[in-house]
Order: structure tokens, then sequence, then C-alpha cells
């Protein structure tokens, strides 16, 4: 099971949690799993209606920036981080 | 051959756009003419925050030589939604309403109107025509003042939103996130140091010496096309797209020559008025700024406060730190808090680390990304405090910094651990330089001298996306079309890229900057992620062609394709030596083996593997009576993972280091009480010039990005990131005053000394 990070100001879905695990072998299956597990992370992370990421959040996967479409994959020994997005017109 | 082991790259061939710069041939926005142009200008708020009762143009309007006004009103009304626009989140509705200002000016300098005229002094008499009736409403322009309950409220729907959540709170906060790793409090309790410092820093512009420009035709047909200076012509191409509502396919953008940019010229300003002023007109509209309207109307780097507490045991580790960091956005969300606080830590293996950002509006031009944004701020607060934590346990700050510097496997304090990086190793360097080694003569005419270090990180984006389209000539040279615009040698590092892939010289290959219509979409030139981006892209062409060379060898050999080996620039057949050709000789045949030999990549890497760390070193003299600082010596060492070009890398490493040093030293925005910048020119904006600096000194580290091909990293942002940081240690070196306000200018320093006996 991939390894999750929640930031700490989404931890009140978590029940305080900073890390778990959760099974998925891409993004959209661990949102999607996330979700099941502890509802309110769909609507804080994608847009609505939609299977893309909020622009204001960034998902980092082993280090690496994912795609805004979900379709990275993700494997068992996976770490995934929630940052906010790098802004500012870089 | 470098000493690297290749051939092209770590050489200094002189760059292609070299003769054209140097001779006044190459094209910038200055210099566009067209058969009907007309010119326009822009009509600006004197006040910091108003609302705007009431526009009346008809005096401009009926001005002998006007030919066409216009306001807010002829922008489509935009949704308020994010939008990515390559690398830059934007919310466009903001961004339509920062180009004309509706309903209320959030700043002194935004624009209200704009006006196209038979000549620029007629635009500019007619901008005196246009009448702008205002409620004047109170304004803030600090970041602690506008976070107060009761101040006054730019947005007055905007609610401030922690990690996509909105909350209830109407505020100038637009945005508070933290990242969390480990029990800060056990930390502290470790250390048996513990210094907690609180720190501003004040708004800066990147100062490019060409200002802004847009020159804009829209056609009967329909077709926009803009002749621009700009880092990102697709994201200009975005950018009007969604801001005037209509099809990428009827926008095309011509990235011109750009005298600088710095990260301040991905954003539009005049682009989408030059075109609304010429699609109302049918002429081709130009419109340039002033030296003021880019003080006042674009987007400076943020002013900031920030609190920062670290601790360490008294054998020198570092066992937990906090931040507490407040950003000015300027009229509109997004400042670069988030960059800022995911470098602020980064150099250090901490294992307790808390981080509070703060996005915060103001009534100040929106901000917008200037070299490294967010992390210059970051770590002047940051460093100064290592250099105080050095200080007290009695050790040398860089063995300190050697000590808790962050490796492979690092978790950075916002979470993702460090790949493969050179924080150390250009630490280490710093400690090992002559410079540091050699001892600071007193100085012998009554002035006080010192010697400060710091150091700093930038993420380096990630990768992006990049195009890359060539052709070969039947001499072998290479024409080589990119969508990467070149601010900073990048033609000259990409064309390397390819050269060396393929086995041909530098000057072989011609590249050339081409329009949106032309190349692949290409992400902006900026985040140091072109070297390494477009970079990556050539090298992959660069395989495409040795791939399609080795069919038409195959064919003009009459041997099999995957016989055919390809190794120090030569083809050659396995079986039978005689069936060898170079690049160049191939080319000359290849064309009768299929036709003209082309080759077209895109590339988007997946990361940009790891970031870029530098310490620096400055020796400074200061004059106890005026408060001034000299700069007497000042090394930069940075890790560039593979220096492609290291002139190149030099310049950039000597830039962001004078760059910085004018923030740590004298830049600033000068706000009088009615909200409005006193100092909007070169003469009273103070950067630093070839007068006030000796040669800046550079050591290049190369530990290669294993995430790239050749090893690149970008060089272009960490560089500004220690300088104010290593001059405020210095100064205290020199005369036991730490400062902890930028800028440490004359007037701050004087009285600093005055306050404190120093």
């Amino acid at each position: 099971m991939a390894t999750i990070y929640i930031p700490s100001l989404m931890r009140d879905l978590t029940g305080g949690k900073e890390i778990i695990h959760i099974e998925g072998a891409d993004m959209r299956q661990i949102i999607a799993n996330l979700e099941t597990a502890y509802p309110g992370f769909k609507q804080r992370l994608l847009e609505e209606g939609t299977q893309r990421i909020k622009p204001n959040i960034a998902v980092m996967i082993d280090g690496r920036n994912a795609r805004r479409i979900l379709l990275d994959k993700v494997n068992e020994d996976s770490e995934i981080h929630f940052l906010p997005a790098i802004s500012g017109g870089i | 051959m470098s000493q690297n082991g290749h051939k092209v790259i770590g050489t200094r061939p002189i760059r292609h756009d070299g003769v054209d710069k140097v001779t006044g041939r190459a094209i910038y926005g200055a210099d566009i003419q067209l058969t009907g142009l007309l010119h326009g200008a822009i009509k600006r708020s004197p006040h910091p925050h108003a609302r705007i009762k009431n526009i009346d143009t008809s005096r401009a309007e009926a001005h002998p030589g006007v030919r066409a006004v216009v306001t807010a009103h002829d922008l489509p009304q935009i949704a308020d939604k994010l939008a990515d626009l390559g690398e830059a989140i934007v919310n466009l509705r903001d961004a339509s309403n920062n180009v004309l200002a509706y309903g209320k000016v959030l700043y002194k300098g935004h624009a209200v109107s704009g006006v196209a005229a038979i000549n620029l002094h007629v635009a500019q008499e007619a901008v005196e025509l246009i009448d702008v009736e205002y409620e004047v409403l109170p304004h803030v322009t600090g970041v602690l003042e506008a976070m107060e309950d009761g101040a006054p409220i730019l947005h007055e729907d905007m609610k401030t939103t922690s990690m996509g959540e909105e909350t209830d709170k109407v505020s100038n906060v637009a945005n508070h996130f933290q990242h969390k790793m480990g029990e800060p409090d056990d930390g502290f309790a470790e250390a048996d140091v513990v210094i907690e410092r609180e720190f501003t820093t004040q708004t800066v512009h990147q100062g490019y010496i060409e200002t802004h420009n847009a020159t804009a035709h829209w056609n009967e047909e329909g077709q926009l096309t803009i002749w621009t200076s700009t880092q990102g012509a697709f994201s200009v191409r975005d950018q009007m797209s969604e801001i005037l509502q209509m099809p990428v396919s009827k926008v095309k953008i011509v990235p011109l020559e750009i005298g600088g940019g710095f990260g301040g010229k991905i954003s539009v300003y005049l682009d989408p008025v030059a075109a609304l002023l010429s699609k109302r007109t049918g002429h081709p509209v130009k419109m340039t700024m002033t030296r003021d309207e880019v003080f006042e109307g674009t987007g400076p780097t943020p002013g900031s406060y920030l609190k920062v507490k670290m601790g360490a045991t008294s054998d020198g580790r570092l066992t937990a730190a906090t931040a507490y960091m407040a950003y000015e956005a300027g009229a509109y969300p997004g400042s670069p808090v988030g960059a800022g606080a995911g470098c602020i830590f980064t150099p250090y293996d901490i294992p307790n680390v808390q981080i509070d950002g703060y996005d915060v509006c103001v009534n100040k031009p929106k901000t917008n990304a200037y070299r490294a944004p967010g992390a210059t701020n970051a770590a002047y607060a940051t460093e100064t405090v290592v250099d105080e934590i050095s200080e007290k346990l009695g050790v040398d700050p860089l063995e300190f910094r050697v000590k808790n510097g962050a490796k492979e496997g690092t978790r950075r304090a916002d979470g993702p651990v460090h790949p493969r990086i050179g924080c150390i190793e250009t630490t280490e360097a710093a400690l090992n330089s002559e410079h540091y080694r050699s001892s600071l003569a007193k100085s012998g005419n009554g002035k006080v001298r010192g010697r400060g270090v710091a150091s700093g990180y930038w993420f380096n984006f990630n990768g992006g996306r990049s195009a890359i389209s060539v052709s070969i000539n039947p001499d072998g040279t290479i024409n080589m079309l990119e969508g990467s615009t070149d601010i900073g040698g990048t033609r000259a590092s990409i064309a390397m890229q390819l050269a060396e892939t393929i086995g041909l010289e530098a000057t072989d290959i011609k590249p050339y900057v081409v329009d949106t219509d032309s190349i692949g979409y290409t992400d902006v030139t900026g985040g140091s992620r072109t070297t390494f981006g477009t970079g990556y892209a050539a090298h992959a062409t660069g395989q495409a062609l040795i791939r399609e060379m080795k069919e038409r060898a195959s064919k003009l050999w009459d041997v099999p394709a995957d016989a055919i080996d390809f190794e120090d620039g030569v083809f050659s057949y396995r079986d039978d030596a005689e069936k060898r050709g170079s690049f160049k000789e191939l080319a000359s045949q290849a064309g009768d083996a299929g036709g003209p030999v082309v080759a077209q990549v895109s590339t988007n890497p997946d990361g940009s593997g790891g970031g870029a760390f530098a310490t620096h070193v400055v020796d400074v003299e200061i004059d106890r009576e005026t408060g001034k600082v000299d700069i007497l010596r000042y090394t930069a060492v940075q890790d560039a993972g593979t220096a492609i070009h290291p002139s190149y890398v030099e310049g950039q490493m000597q830039g962001g280091v004078v760059q910085g040093i004018g923030w740590g030293l004298n830049e600033e925005y000068i706000y009088n009480d009615e909200g409005s910048m006193t100092n909007a020119s070169f003469l009273d904006y103070r950067m630093p010039t070839t007068l006030d600096l000796p040669m800046i000194e550079t050591i290049i580290v190369e530990v290669p990005n294993e995430s790239h091909p050749y090893g690149v990293r970008g060089v272009g942002e960490v560089p500004i990131v220690p300088p104010p940081a290593a001059l405020a240690n210095a100064i205290y070196d020199a005369t036991g005053v730490r400062l902890r306000d930028l800028p440490m200018s004359p007037p701050r320093v004087q009285k600093a000394l005055a306050e404190n006996g120093g």
C-alpha cells in the first residue's frame, strides 16, 4: 500500500493521523480509496465534478510532481504528498 | 574536450545570438514597426484603494488623433476560477481585473483605461482627458496591518482558504497553510540553544532594463497576433485566450528578444489592452511602459514578515525549527509564500519542523515571480538565526551547516525526500575556498570590516513541457526551432546539448526561438527549468536524429539499421569498416534516402531531480558614521549539476548575487502615507551598478542530477537567495549589531549602530 502524508490542515479528515496507507495503482484509485476511508478528501483535493487536482494543490509521488489529471502510476512503496502548489507567477 | 569527458558540454562557445545583440540588430519590442501602427497609453489610478463610480471617456474620444478608448467594460466578464497556465496558477477574474480595473482600483498605478492614437504624444494627452470619479477608500500596504481585524478589506467576497477548504472569515488573508513534521515542542525541549527572531523585508522589483511592451494586431478574420517581450509565449497565448475568451487557435504570440525578465515577464499587462484597441480600430496598436509604470503597475516581489525559531544541542545538532511566514500578495492573492515555505529550512536536516504560511492581500501591485520567488525572504531569516546559533555554540558557521546539511534521503520540511543533491558539497567547497580560508585584513581608514556566510535553496521546477523541431541541412548543420525564450543564454545551452548528443559543434546548430504557431507547447522560461527541461528535449531530439540517420545509412549502405552503431559522432556498420561516416558526411547524402531529415520531439520530465543549493561568502567594510556598506569581496558557490556552458552559469551566479546585494542593501518600494510609491525611478530606486561592486567570484560545484541525461540542474534562481543573509551576518561580524529588517541601507545601518553602540 502507498504511504500518504496528510498535511496538518487536512488531518481533521483523518482523525489527526499524519500518515496513512492506501491501496491503489494510480492516483485516481488512491483518491477514490482515500475518499472511501476518510470522506471529504475529494472535495478538498479535486476540482468540482472532475478528476483533476485543484490548481492550488500539488501532488508529489516519490518526490516527483504528479500530473493534475491523476494518471500517474503509484507503487506499493510509493510516498505521496499533498502540498500547496507553488504560485506567484513563476 | 572539456574536463567532464564531453566534447561540447563544459566548453565556452560564443553565444549564437551574441553578434546580433552587441551590434543592435536583435529585435526587441520597441523596434516593432507595422503599417498603420497606432500607439497606446494607459490611464492609471492615483489612489491605492478606491471604488470606481464612473469613467467618462468622451473628452478623450473627441480629442483629435484618438482612435479608440477602452475600459474594463470592454473585457469579457470572467468567472472566479483558478487556471493552471503553464507554471503560473492564475485566478482568471483577478488576472482580468488586474489588466483593467473593474469596480475598484486596488493600488496606485492600477490600470483603468487604455487609449489608441496616431502617436504616443496624442495618446498620452488623451489619457489626461479621461475623467474617473472615485470613492476613495482606506488603504493598507503593510502585511501585518492587513492581517489585523478591522483592516481595510480589499476583496469583500474573499474568505481565507486553508489547503483548499474555504473558511467563513472575510479577510485579506487569502490562504493559510501549514507544514508539520515531528514534534517541534519536543525538539525545542531537547535543545541547549534556542533562538527566536523576527524579520521584515520590503517590496523589491526585478528591475529588468527593458520595460514591458506589446504590439497587437487583430485582423479582419479574427486572428490576433501579439509581438511582445515575454518569458513564455505560450503562457501569454493562454492568458490572452482566457482573458479575451477566444480560442487559442485564434491567438499567435511572437516572442521578441527580452531585455531581462527574472520572473517579472510572465503575466500579461499591456497585451489584452493593445488587443482590444486593435480590435476596435482595425489597426495594429503598440504599447510600451515607462519606468514608473513598470514600478507601479507590474508585479514586484513581496514584502514580508517572518518569525523563525530554531534550536540546537550543545554538540551542534539542530533539533527543531518553526517559522511564521506572512507574505504580501499585493492586490490579488498569489504571493510566493508557498515557495518560500518549501525553501526556508531545506538546506538542513531537522527532525521537528512546523511552518505556517500566510498569503495576504495589500494595496500594492499584484506580486510576481522574482528569481527563486519567496526563498530570499525566507533565507534572510533562517540563515541569520543559524549564524547566531553557530556563534552561541562557538562553532564555525560553515562547519555547522555541513554538520546539519541536507543530503540524499533527508526529508524536506514540507514532506518529500531529497534525491541526490549537492547541499553539503557546496558548503564544503565554500569552507575550503581560498576566500574563506584567507584572513580579512583590518581597515586602515577607520571603517570596520566583517565576513558573513549564508546558504540557500531553490526547488528548480519540474522540467515542464518543451518542444523542439529540427531540420538537417545538406552540409550537416541543423536548424533548431524552440519555444523557450532566451533570457540567459539558453539558445546556446540547449544547442550545445543537441550538439553533444549527435557529435557536432555548438556552432553547427542554429537555434531559433519561434512563435506559438511554429512549435509545440513549451512552458515558460522560468523557475530554472529551461536548460534542464528544454535541454532534456534537445537530448531526446538528438536521439531521434540518430535513429533516423541510422535508417538513412541503412538504405545508403544496404545494411540492416540495427547493425549500425553511433559512437563519437560517427555512424559505422559493424561488419564492414569501410561503411562509416560522420553525421555531417551522412547528412550530405541522407536526403536521397528518404527526403529531408527532420525531427520533432516534445518532452515533459517527471521532475527536476532535486533542487539547487548555494553557499556564499562576503567581506564588507562599513562606515560607522554614514552606515554605508561596501562589498570588498564576494564568492558564490553553487551546485550546477553539470555546467553546460560554464560562462553562462557564472553569469547567472554573478547576476543573481548582484540582485541579492541590491535587495539586501538598498532596494525597496518606499510608500508615503497616501499609499503612493515615492521612488518610482532608477534615480531613486537604488540598484547596484558596476561602480558599487567588485568582480563576483564563482565556484561551480558539479553533483550530477540523476534525472537529466547530462546531469543538468537549473542555475538561474538560487544565487539570489543567500546574499541578504550573508550581508547581515557580515555586518554583525563587523559591528556586533544584527540587522533584521531589509534593506540594510545606510540610514538603517547608521540608526542601528547608533542605537546599539555598534
